[in-house]
């Protein structure tokens, strides 16, 4: 298997730099997860880590494979895009979940749901939906 | 000398991935409501990722880009699967 010792120094730089960078910007997200007050605002904090911070450390992956391996090594792009397309899906679906929980709840501290939309004006001869129904009635 | 510092930055990256790592699991196992619960799972799926990379880079295999690729994935059908029981009170409806 190769070996980092192999590795010129104007890439090992550039890599150690990227590794630091990325692995300093997970902890300090982390560290805002451990330490801000309420929930809506401890969701905010991993997102450091989960754009900047593996972003950091793929780069520096390829970066080092690609050099080791001497030809072009990409299948970390895979991740990258995996983490770019499911991050925001999972954190609206929590931080909905949770103020789902919270208005339940009662809490005080979220804001109220928003009034319901008008409903659309009857149209003539009945919507399609209600004479459906119908039909089921008159066959029952 | 510059292998020297390479070795000597994945450690600190992997001693800084670590401590993030157990951020997350005090969130995960302290967190006062289930929603940071999930939110520091989700943190700890996103930190062993990114050590598991770094476990590559330090030992020079290709090996480890699968298990983090499989971790990533499992991590979001997990946070997805978890916020949708929190949601609805079921997975599967």
């Amino acid at each position: 298997m190769t070996n980092a010792a192999d590795l010129p120094a104007w890439a090992a730089l550039p890599t150690a730099l990227l590794l630091l960078l990325g692995a300093g910007l997970a902890l300090t997200g982390s560290l805002g997860l451990l330490r801000l007050g309420s929930f809506y605002e401890r969701i905010h904090a991993p997102t450091l880590g989960t754009t900047m911070g593996i972003s950091c450390v793929l780069l520096a992956s390829m970066l080092f494979f690609s050099v080791l391996q001497t030809r072009l090594v990409l299948h970390e792009l895979l991740i990258a895009v995996l983490m770019a397309a499911t991050t925001p899906v999972t954190l609206m679906l929590l931080a909905r979940a949770a103020l789902y929980r919270d208005r339940s709840e009662g809490c005080d501290e979220v804001p109220p749901p928003p009034p319901p939309l008008p409903s659309p004006p009857d149209l003539p001869g009945g919507s399609p939906q209600t004479q459906v129904s119908a039909k089921v009635i008159e066959r029952t | 000398m510059s292998t020297e510092l390479l070795s000597w930055s994945i450690l600190l990256a992997q001693i800084l991935l670590t401590l993030a790592m157990a951020c997350a699991a005090y969130r995960l196992l302290r967190g006062p409501r289930a929603q940071d619960r999930v939110l520091g799972l989700d943190t700890l799926y996103v930190n062993a990722t990114m050590l598991l990379l770094t476990f590559g880079i330090r030992t020079g295999s290709t090996l480890y880009f699968e298990a983090a690729l499989i971790i990533a994935l499992l991590g979001f059908v997990a946070t997805a699967a978890l916020a949708k029981f929190l949601m609805r009170g079921e997975v599967i409806e």
